[in-house]
């Protein structure tokens, strides 16, 4: 059943999403999926020699996993936009939360349509990714 | 240091076929759960999907002129990355026609001093009739040094 337009409210968002410890089994599943293969995210020489303590996490599998708390609530077939920012490195062991809020609500073009503002967040706090989605939402 | 004469570089046309299992296997890898990702008449890929361009880019000689950039690989970062769609996402089963051109190369002053120098590469994707159906804009960085955790 999908969500509608009136029915949009930050009382009524999704729980948010807890994915971790992360483990170098969850970067590798993701790079095979996407095909970016770069060793920095799995070889732990690799890493060291880079200056890096560990390898670190697929900038893109924490956006992905955060696109996918809106799309799984609103809908994939419905999203229009994403923006994608990332602002802290993610490392094997951290425990994500994947988490949004309503951003502004409104009709374009005869068509309803949500702003999200999204925000994937470091177990310290830190804000690991930020993202924009626009999504078109049916109404009753 | 990045060549801004490589702004304006445009690859040459690949194909990317918007694969059945390929949905499900990176659903998985970003725990989406969506049905529509799983089974039904239309499956429809998770927003960052188009991400695997990477696997269909690299067939074709010349279809990615990021590398003309020449951003340094140890210190380059995906800075931000967008997807616009004109419609609902390509589902699966759809065969798109795509191009790269590096849009802008542009150097700015970091917040913790240092310059940092920024390249954007926009992806057009095409349905069979040729309409536009989706943009891709990826940002990549390159640091003065190697960004440690912070």
């Amino acid at each position: 059943m999908s969500v509608r337009f009136e029915d949009l409210d930050d009382s009524r968002l999704p729980p948010p999403r807890v994915v971790g410890p992360l483990t170098r089994t969850d970067f590798v599943r993701y790079q095979g999926a996407s095909g970016d293969m770069n060793p920095i995210h799995h070889d732990e020489a690799f890493a060291k020699k880079a200056g890096y303590p560990a390898p670190l996490a697929v900038g893109m599998f924490q956006a992905g996993v955060l696109n996918a708390w809106a799309t799984d609530w609103l809908g994939p077939d419905n999203v229009r936009r994403t923006r994608i920012r990332w602002k802290e490195q993610v490392w094997p062991g951290d425990v994500l939360t994947f988490t949004g809020k309503i951003a502004k609500k409104y009709e374009e073009d005869g068509v309803r349509k949500v702003d999200l503002e999204l925000v994937c967040t470091r177990q310290t706090g830190g804000i690991a990714v930020q993202a924009w989605m626009t999504f078109v939402v049916p109404s009753r | 240091m990045a060549d801004f004469s490589s702004i304006g570089a445009e690859g040459a046309t690949f194909e990317l076929f918007v694969e059945h299992g390929k949905v499900r296997e990176f659903a998985r890898a970003t725990h989406a759960t969506h049905e529509s990702h799983f089974r039904g008449e239309t499956q429809y890929p998770p927003a960052t999907f188009l991400t695997t361009i990477l696997f269909w880019q690299e067939l074709v000689e010349g279809a990615n002129p990021w590398s003309k950039v020449k951003l340094d690989a140890e210190r380059g970062m995906h800075a931000e990355q967008e997807y616009v769609f004109y419609g609902p996402p390509p589902a699966a089963g759809t065969r798109l026609q795509c191009r790269s051109r590096i849009e802008s190369v542009y150097q700015k002053e970091g917040r913790r001093g240092g310059k940092l120098m920024f390249a954007v590469m926009v992806t057009e994707f095409r349905d069979a009739t040729g309409k536009l159906v989706a943009e891709a804009r990826l940002t990549g960085v390159e640091t003065e040094k190697p960004p440690t955790e912070s």
